[in-house]
């Protein structure tokens, strides 16, 4: 009985170990795979192998230097997407949050939900009015209107998750400081922002990873290769010919990858927590 | 003891012809009736709203009138899609007027209800503060709602009268006027032979890609994270950062990384395959094989995300529920069934909600992965892949069919904004919100 017992924990945990293996290798595999790519010598997704046998830094250095592709504006402009978009969309949300968070109003139930339901539809398919809007008032093929795009799309998602937050800070802090005589936009920047500072930090973070994610606005909404951000430019660079400028291709999303993958590494914590906490708890 | 027998009537409560005189006023005029009830400041301050807002808006609507029922009358001058668009943004500022028009409505007569009743109506001062407390919510909304409004609503009540219209390539501003067909485009998708077959053909994978995605990454999520939450397994938490890493690389490298890897030809997986004598898999070109290696990169893309989730929820329920359980003798299998799946399914159901719902719309996995490919004889602009947002997608950008297009992401708004709020309405976050304070 008890040796029955030994054998079936070691069943169970080397069983564990070899599913744990599977998983690790079908993870990391590609990841691995796109790193010995940026390293070959060749162009061309057939002649490129893991382990190269001259590995060479000849990608990068083109990437950087290659008048061909402008890799660093490409860097520069998406960075600079980013930080417009995580500066706006925290605003936005922030307010949006609070007010369905610490405020009963009439119509606020409709309020959530027209939320709930426009965060189920991806920007793009309103595209051509958002063409022609941002058309309108001279947006188009601006980085401007890209991001007034992306944090007002983002909205409805970030706030949720914020008013979840907001949601679970005792209103009795509020309340006191309410009877001191306090303003209400004193209590929204003096006591609300800095006790939701950690959902705002990974509200910000969501908001920055935007433009590093989406593909098709940026795709259809900037027109002149100089104002490409780096996932419309890299999609370019392979998509032109399949296969060709594959190493380059990886070189590049290696260092698009980097700073993202570090960045979500670090705040992974605060992410599942943030999520748990907004999406459950409503 | 007795109770009271007769009610008290109070002779005010009843009767009074005020409220109604004041209703009758701020019907034919914004203004009066607040006047009548001797509400001077305010009732000045709205006709004054009233009067500017009618000379101001009367080329609006006028505009917005002559926009939504002709769309352009000379071609090559008016440009149909603009003229739609700025007849929106029109129409929105006259809802915005209209609601304050009803408010003034209700205000009279509640104030005439109130003098009625011989009791006072509130006074300039105590009016601006009342509003001014009431109103802060609304403050607050305006910048996120504005935006909303511009980004989202706007756009997405524009598709949805395009779908109404014949804009396609031969009818193209400003070239060309638009026009409204009613339900013609409709009508076609399900009629005419060739789209009804694309049409049904997408629809179903549609939904079978997303039920499959959903369920594939959720149940590996839950495996993984169960099996690393095993009280035995050493390093867990290295294992585990490691295993999210497929969350933290940007979807759309590793998405044209995948494609690279099942490139039928080239790729390293038949490579791999050919050692083992197995292949060459078509898995870009056969419509089976690459539906197959679509939901595996969608796997690879979603699991670590609800393995995250699910590690959340299994730390966080409490061991004593499975300590009482083995003391009655439950089997493992036992605990799993009965404790964790319902638990986790508990706090995990809004979010397999919203990831069913983000599925049905996952362009980038599709889209970059295989451009919806491979293509199917007899489908109109759809390849075998092809789900219909970026069947959508295709018609709209390669072949400027921008009518069905919409018509197509009107049927998408009303299929997965019907399932959401069906769904939302019954998950606890809509009904317990408040408890939970």
């Amino acid at each position: 009985m008890i040796l029955n017992q030994k054998v079936l924990k070691v069943l169970r945990l080397s069983l564990s170990y070899l599913f744990i293996l599977m998983m690790l290798c079908i993870t990391i595999y590609p990841i691995l795979w796109m790193i010995g790519a940026s390293f070959n010598p060749g162009d061309t997704l057939y002649s490129s192998t893991m382990f190269p046998k001259n590995p060479t830094l000849s990608h990068y250095k083109e990437l950087l230097t290659d008048s061909d592709y402008p890799f660093l504006r490409w860097y520069g402009n998406t960075l600079k997407i980013a930080v417009m978009t995580a500066f706006l969309g925290v605003l936005l949300c922030s307010f949006t949050a609070y007010a369905f968070s610490r405020f009963r109003f009439r119509g606020r139930e409709y309020g959530m939900m027209f939320m709930l339901v426009v965060q189920m539809f991806p920007a793009f398919m309103n595209i051509v009015a958002l063409y022609i809007l941002l058309n309108m008032v001279g947006l188009l093929d601006t980085q401007l209107g890209l991001v007034f795009v992306y944090a007002g799309a983002n909205i409805p998602f970030n706030a949720w998750i914020m008013k979840g937050y907001f949601d679970t800070i005792p209103k009795s802090l509020e309340e006191a400081a309410l009877i001191d005589g306090a303003s209400r936009s004193t209590i929204f920047w003096k006591i609300m922002m800095p006790l939701a500072s950690p959902i705002i930090a990974v509200i910000t973070i969501f908001h920055f990873v935007i433009p590093f994610g989406d593909f098709i606005l940026a795709r259809l909404l900037l027109t002149s290769v100089n104002k490409y951000t780096l996932t419309v430019g890299l999609f370019s660079l392979v998509n032109d010919k399949f296969g060709q400028n594959w190493t380059t291709f990886t070189a590049g999303s290696l260092l698009m990858a980097i700073p993202i993958v570090v960045l979500y590494m670090s705040l992974q914590k605060y992410f599942i927590s943030g999520l748990t906490g907004g999406a459950t708890k409503g | 003891m007795f109770s009271q027998t007769t009610p008290a009537i109070s002779p005010n409560s009843t009767g009074g012809v005020r409220r109604y005189i004041a209703l009758a006023l701020s019907v034919i005029c914004m203004g009066l009736g607040q006047l009548y009830n001797r509400q001077i400041v305010k009732g000045i301050a709205f006709i004054i709203f009233y009067v500017s807002a009618i000379f101001q808006g009367f080329e609006l609507w006028k505009y917005s009138y002559w926009g939504f029922t002709t769309l352009g009358n000379v071609p090559g001058q008016d440009h149909s899609l603009v003229i739609l668009i700025k007849s929106l943004v029109g129409a929105f500022f006259f809802l915005i007027i209209l609601g304050f028009y009803i408010y003034n409505i209700t205000d009279a007569y509640r104030n005439g209800k109130l003098r009625d009743q011989g009791r006072k109506v509130a006074g300039i001062k105590k009016t601006v503060k009342n509003t001014i407390e009431h109103a802060t919510a609304y403050l607050y909304l305006t910048p996120g709602m504005t935006f909303l409004i511009l980004v989202t609503l706007i756009p997405l009540i524009f598709t949805i009268l395009i779908a109404f219209t014949n804009y396609d390539l031969y009818h193209s501003p400003p070239g060309k006027l638009i026009e409204w067909v009613g339900f013609k485009n409709f009508i076609k998708i399900w009629t005419f032979g060739s789209w009804r077959r694309t049409f049904v053909a997408v629809f179903s994978w549609t939904v079978v890609w997303s039920v499959l995605a959903t369920a594939s990454t959720f149940g590996l999520g839950l495996l993984v994270a169960l099996i690393l939450n095993q009280k035995d397994i050493k390093l867990s938490k290295l294992w585990r950062t490691l295993l999210i890493l497929p969350w933290a690389v940007p979807a759309v490298v590793s998405i044209i990384l995948f494609a690279g890897l099942f490139n039928t030809h080239f790729g390293p997986i038949n490579q791999m395959l050919a050692t083992i004598n197995i292949g060459p898999i078509r898995w870009m070109e056969d419509p089976f094989w690459a539906k197959f290696s679509v939901l595996l990169v969608n796997l690879w893309l979603g699991f670590p995300f609800n393995m995250a989730l699910c590690t959340g929820i299994l730390q966080s329920i409490p061991q004593d529920i499975y300590e009482a359980a083995v003391v009655d003798g439950a089997s493992p299998f036992k605990k799993f069934w009965k404790i964790t799946l319902p638990l986790v399914l508990y706090s995990m159901t809004p979010l397999i909600i919203m990831n069913l719902a983000y599925n049905f719309n996952n362009f980038n996995v599709i889209y970059l992965f295989n451009q919806g490919d491979p293509p199917i004889m007899g489908l109109r602009d759809a390849g075998g892949t092809d789900i219909l947002i970026s069947w959508v997608f295709k018609l709209t950008l390669n072949k400027l069919k921008y009518n069905y297009a919409a018509a197509l992401s009107l049927i998408i708004f009303i299929i997965v904004a019907g399932f959401s709020i069906y769904n939302f309405r019954r998950t606890r976050s809509f009904k317990e919100e408040d408890l939970l304070q």
